[in-house]
């Protein structure tokens, strides 16, 4: 079975598998020549132009492995040498066109941008929007939006181009939701990847007799793994000398838990474990900020929850997530999360130290509840705030799900102008929620049935266990300090 | 003293819960309350023989919500006392 869905995902992988099995081999002198001959031994191109761009690409993303450029703040980078430099034609009427009589995208056009010569439109790009209705209007399909993909997948409209043809992405506007990274046919914007700051953690361990290295999973990764079972891939994280996997859905219980709590003094807010969302709002919708959630993410509470209990510990986060990796480095986290990785690193992990996890023995998961495992969806919290809301006193929440910026966008339009039917608003920049999320290993819709799957395999059907063991490590912490 | 019930995985599925409910109730029939902090840990690492709890350094296994009163009268009362 296929591990990733595209041919980029697999050379991402490519690299981090053999910067990792480099490191563990002590011999990372030569890794910019010796990784890329490995990978494209040549003499072929089969890429690019020739082998030497093909390179001089990998050496790019071999740098992006080891964590990219550390004066740039941002977690996505451009890599200038794979950026095809696409062409952003707007729109363009193809040789299709037949010349019709009807001429649909001259009448359709609210611009009068099209004048037609010979029967044939021609389009005006000083009058022209790109509305894009002539290109719906055509009835032979001749009318063509080109468009770059990054600009395209970008909702913020962060990326612009450069003199030189080449993206750009603006920081004040992106909100690392990595749409781009995923979308991006040339593989030419990436995520920066923390990879070596994990195995460093896990080296300076000692095999768990200095501290213990904890993994936080997000529940996204259910449906991640489709060739092993999800105890088999926990066995796995084990073997990679973590000392113990922890759901980060048991933080999105304690989450839920807070939230009920807090809606009953704001009446009307939004959800704050999507960092990108969170950005989303504080940088387009600063009015708002006020209904910001003022939880921690599920990330964030159950690494807590761990260093509560065991406070030399540290934790690392797996998931499929760019904006995790900026979430985690910020101060309002307080250091509660010491590394993050992405599923995608995770197999490379797991590949370069040859464990195989089809063939291992599964052990057990299980700490969070039916209604934390899936916040993994759109409209998981939704579901869970309405049913949790309801068993602490709380009958007056009227959740609506938002998932991808645009449904965002929509919604918080509607709440600014005092039109919002809805008081409660998840809020999740990914299309479906975190199991379509930019460094998924799989993307698509059938995942939510996966996700469904294992919140219904929780032992606890409610967040009254996890909520109890938050306030036990609360009550614990302050013994631990008065004493 | 400390006891740290474990949660983890192996140990919730077994029930953890309950065992920490039933010393919650144990601490406080026998009014020790203040000389015992219970409190909740990640994977001790004993997670094939039930559920496990540390009372200071030592491990006590095979907990469930049936034995956890009589245990803590045999082994951890008399060493508060």
């Amino acid at each position: 079975m296929n591990k990733f869905d595209t041919k980029i995902q697999e050379l991402k992988y490519e690299v981090l598998k053999e910067l990792i099995r480099s490191v563990y081999e002590g011999d990372t002198e030569d890794i910019y020549t010796e990784i890329p001959k490995k990978i494209v031994p040549g003499p072929k191109a089969t890429m690019r132009c020739c082998i030497y761009k093909e390179r001089a690409i990998l050496q790019e993303r071999i740098r992006m492995a080891k964590g990219g450029n550390k004066k740039d703040p941002n977690v996505i980078e451009v890599i200038d040498e794979a950026c095809d430099e696409c062409p952003i034609g707007g729109i363009y009427v193809t040789p299709a066109c037949r010349g019709c009589l009807n001429h649909m995208c001259y009448h359709v056009c609210p611009r009068n941008a099209i004048t037609v010569v010979n029967n044939k439109p021609i389009i005006d790009k000083d009058k022209c929007v790109e509305c894009g209705r002539c290109v719906q209007a055509c009835p032979y399909n001749a009318i063509i939006h080109q468009q770059r993909p990054c600009m395209m997948s970008c909702k913020v409209k962060a990326i612009s181009m450069n003199e030189d043809k080449k993206a750009r992405i603006d920081f004040s506007k992106c909100i690392m939701c990595g749409a781009c990274v995923y979308q991006c046919p040339f593989g030419a914007i990436q995520d920066k990847s923390y990879i070596l700051d994990c195995i460093d953690l896990l080296k300076k361990s000692e095999g768990g007799t200095k501290y213990k290295v904890h993994a936080v999973i997000a529940p996204a990764i259910v449906s991640q793994f489709k060739y092993a079972a999800i105890e088999q891939v926990i066995t796995g994280i084990k073997m990679l000398g973590f000392h113990q996997v922890t759901e980060a859905a048991l933080g999105a219980d304690i989450v839920l838990y807070h939230e009920a709590e807090e809606f009953k003094e704001k009446g009307v807010m939004t959800t704050s474990c999507c960092p990108s969302f969170v950005m989303f709002v504080e940088k387009n919708f600063p009015e708002l900020r006020q209904y910001i959630s003022s939880s921690n993410s599920p990330m964030v509470e159950a690494a807590k929850l761990i260093k509560r209990t065991d406070p030399t510990a540290k934790v690392v986060f797996i998931g499929p997530c760019t904006s995790k990796k900026m979430e985690f480095r910020m101060p309002k986290t307080e250091g509660a999360v010491d590394c993050v990785i992405s599923f995608e690193e995770l197999q490379a992990f797991l590949d370069a130290r040859d464990v195989d996890v089809a063939s291992l023995d599964g052990t057990p998961l299980d700490n969070a509840s039916y209604y934390g495992r899936i916040f993994a969806k759109s409209c998981g919290i939704a579901q869970g705030i309405k049913a949790v809301g309801e068993s602490m006193g709380v009958t007056d929440i009227n959740p609506i799900a938002m998932s991808g910026i645009d449904q965002c966008r929509v919604n918080l339009l509607k709440l600014k102008m005092g039109k919002a039917a809805e008081n409660f608003f998840e809020g999740m920049a990914c299309d479906g929620g975190c199991i379509n999320g930019a460094l998924c290993l799989h993307h698509g819709m059938k995942n939510m049935i996966d996700v469904d799957k294992y919140g219904q395999s929780a032992k606890e059907k409610n967040i009254e266990g996890s909520v109890k063991l938050y306030k036990m490590s609360l009550q614990a912490e302050e013994d631990r300090n008065s004493h | 003293m400390i006891i740290s019930v474990c949660v983890g995985s192996s140990c919730h599925l077994k029930g953890s819960y309950d065992v920490i409910e039933g010393f919650k109730k144990a601490i406080e029939d026998n009014c020790v309350g203040d000389k015992i902090t219970l409190q909740a840990s990640f994977c001790l690492g004993h997670c094939a023989e039930g559920v496990t709890a540390k009372v200071d350094d030592e491990f006590i296994t095979g907990l469930n919500g049936d034995n956890v009163g009589q245990i803590f009268k045999e082994r951890i009362l008399p060493s508060v006392l």
